[in-house]
């Protein structure tokens, strides 16, 4: 099986302060749900950033999806990012002037490579087909200013499943919702990866949900830089 | 595509903030193009205050001096031409039709111009149209005055009204031709020019007024002997030469020299009182005046003609051109114009700035949002195309709304305009100054676009995907 993150002599810092990333390797097969976790400041974040290529390595490798990322123009990595990757916010995930239909579809809109493994379905029939999914298909035509943060999580998640991108990053997404939200929404989340067949990688410092993941990462086990 | 999509979206829903950004833009385009509109509405209505006079003539002189004597009732001539020279000219063949132009009194501050019939069959003003009677009949009497509109409606005369003559061309005249009363025989239509603001009586109107002074006064108020006087002065002397003479002592006794020699007694024994009614206007000769207009037969003989007359030798004087002098004229006070015109124009630029700081303040606001599309894969790139495709539509929607805004309000003010001021502001489809102004307005929003797109494009550099404060 081939790997779906696959990171060697990572360092990051944010300008010239101290290394926040220091991660001799890290790798992840396809397919798997990967729970990462540590406390705040640990880097978390910083690394999701990393590998859906907002944030260019200082020094080593960020293989994701057998692309170097560390080698790619800024330029490419956006482009990358739009093609492969789903990201889900820990909230405010919805862009506010934009109805959940166009939330959704937002990728598949700004990516063509999304757009083109919609299998011939239109945008909007997918997002549609992605909200019935979630559960969230009356919501539709509702402006997302109008929705509670459980529907606004089901609505980034579906906008990270669009097109189906290999990769899904989520960067805490359920710390808002309640316990049994939390599960509802991770069930429909895995449900929807293997569909699709998506990597997931999942960031929380909710330990009590790393049941349900096949993988758990400690970052604090495998960032040196961390104080 | 998306991209404009989003930009209209997001300004769609910031609605408050972006129909005042609009709405400021559209005002001071609107102010720019109406400025304009009214500013070549001035400058026509300026240049048309007399139209289809070939030459303007008068004694030797400033260009302006004549102009603003003769067209615009300001100021008054240093010297009057001789009535023999006129005729000369009226003559002459090149020449199709004159008006002549007598000043020298007023009434209540207003002038009183001497003229003839022709001023009704030549005189045109805005483009050809001609003065006509609004009420009454045209004067033609010795007595008859005919009132400007403005004249008549300020000092509520009606026809039949007496009015008197003021000697001197100031508001306050210091002595009434108080035996020379007129009979108001007709008011004019408005013109919106300086016609509207005289009096018209005939030229020999005009000299009968003088009829008797001497020594600067009237008969009887400084010298009693005038209308003995006369019969003694030698009646035989030579006009033209009399005319071209400097010395208006000289020139009263000579306007004085036909009527008096044959009313010399009614004159006498009537001299505190009414005008004499047997005086008609065959007694009366006319001796000199202020300005002549004229038509030529021909357009191509005007330059000819203009330095024929300059350089005529019998009598000092000068004929211009009135379109061409009204031009210069114009562009002497051009430096107002484009004063009027850079304070619209920095009007336009606050309305811009009001957008910059409107654009610039909602981005921290904004921040979660660059980071959300940057996490779905747009490109610092596609950011500052966003803030910059949002500047540009304010600024075009602004230009557009004041470019309706503009035409609105001058469809709705021309009529005001011109009933109230007299302006007549010609309505015109946008042109190549006004669609160079939205151009610039556009492109300017354009530019200025970039300074909030370069912030943002900072911001979303330094947070990535998240927003860090």
């Amino acid at each position: 099986m081939s790997l779906a993150i696959d990171i060697r002599r990572l360092r990051f810092r944010y300008g010239g302060g101290p290394w926040v990333l220091d991660i001799p390797e890290l790798t992840l097969d396809q397919g798997t749900r990967a729970f990462l976790f540590g406390p705040s400041g640990s880097g978390k974040t910083t690394l999701l950033g990393v590998l859906s290529g907002v944030l260019k390595p200082d020094e080593g490798e960020v293989g994701v999806l057998g692309h170097d990322l560390a080698s790619l123009s800024s330029a490419q990595r956006d482009a990358f990012r739009a093609e492969h990757i789903g990201y889900v916010f820990q909230m405010f995930n919805l862009i506010p002037y934009l109805s959940v239909l166009d939330n959704i579809a937002l990728p598949a809109r700004m990516n063509a490579a999304r757009r083109a493994r919609l299998d011939g379905a239109g945008v909007k029939e997918t997002a549609v087909q992605l909200a019935d999914h979630l559960h969230i298909g009356d919501l539709l035509k509702k402006r997302v200013t109008e929705l509670s943060v459980g529907q606004q999580q089901r609505v980034a998640a579906c906008r990270a499943l669009i097109g189906a991108p290999e990769l899904i990053v989520a960067d805490e997404p359920t710390s808002s919702l309640d316990f049994d939200r939390r599960e509802t929404f991770l069930e429909l989340l895995f449900a929807e990866c293997d569909r699709a067949g998506a990597t997931l990688v999942f960031v929380s410092h909710d330990r009590t949900l790393e049941g349900m993941f096949s993988r758990r990462i400690s970052l604090p086990d495998i960032n040196r830089a961390t104080v | 595509m998306l991209v404009l999509d989003l930009a209209v979206k997001s300004l769609r829903n910031r609605a408050f903030s972006t129909s005042l950004t609009v709405g400021s833009i559209a005002l001071s385009v609107a102010l720019l193009i109406g400025v304009e509109n009214v500013r070549v509405g001035v400058r026509e209505s300026f240049s048309n205050t007399i139209s289809q006079t070939d030459l303007v003539v008068g004694a030797r002189g400033g260009t302006i001096q004549l102009l603003l004597y003769s067209v615009f009732g300001m100021g008054a001539p240093t010297q009057n031409l001789s009535w023999d020279t006129y005729r000369r000219w009226a003559d002459h063949p090149a020449v199709e039709w004159t008006i002549p132009y007598g000043l020298g009194d007023s009434h209540r501050g207003f002038r009183v111009i001497g003229t003839n019939e022709d001023f009704y069959r030549h005189y045109s003003f805005r483009g050809g149209q001609a003065i006509s009677v609004a009420e009454g009949r045209p004067n033609s009497g010795l007595y008859d005055v005919n009132l400007g509109a403005d004249v008549a409606a300020e000092l509520g005369y009606e026809v039949g009204d007496e009015v008197e003559v003021t000697h001197g061309l100031g508001e306050i005249g210091f002595i009434n031709h108080d035996h020379m009363p007129f009979t108001v025989v007709g008011i004019l239509d408005k013109t919106f020019t300086p016609v509207d603001r005289a009096l018209y009586i005939t030229m020999e109107g005009l000299e009968a007024v003088h009829f008797g002074w001497e020594d600067g006064a009237p008969p009887g108020a400084a010298s009693p002997g005038a209308a003995a006087e006369e019969d003694e002065h030698v009646h035989a002397e030579d006009e033209a030469v009399a005319a071209a003479e400097e010395d208006e002592h000289d020139h009263a006794e000579d306007e004085a020299v036909a009527p008096a020699e044959e009313d010399d007694h009614a004159h006498a024994e009537d001299d505190a009182h009414a005008h004499d009614p047997d005086l008609s206007i065959e007694d009366v000769e006319v001796t000199q005046l202020a300005a002549f207009f004229v038509g030529t037969s021909s357009r191509r003989d005007v330059l000819g003609l203009q330095r024929e007359i300059n350089e005529f030798e019998g009598e000092p004087m000068m004929a211009v051109i009135p379109g061409l002098a009204l031009n210069n004229m114009w562009q002497g006070l051009g430096y107002a114009e484009v004063g009027l015109r850079l304070v619209t124009i920095f009007v336009v630029l606050v309305g811009l700035l009001g957008m910059l700081v409107s654009l610039y303040t909602s981005l921290d606001e904004r921040r979660r949002e660059m980071a959300i599309l940057r996490a779905v894969g747009a490109g610092p790139d596609r950011i500052v195309a966003l803030l910059v495709l949002e500047s540009v539509v304010l600024a075009a929607a602004g230009a557009v709304g004041g470019m309706a805004l503009a035409y609105l309000l001058l469809s709705v003010g021309q009529p005001i305009a011109e009933t109230q001021a007299g302006l007549f502001i010609p309505i015109t489809p946008p042109g190549f100054v006004e669609w160079l102004f939205l151009g610039s307005v556009v492109v300017a929003g354009f530019l200025i676009g970039f300074v909030p797109a370069l912030k943002a494009y900072r911001t979303a550099l330094h947070d990535g995907l998240a927003v860090r404060v």
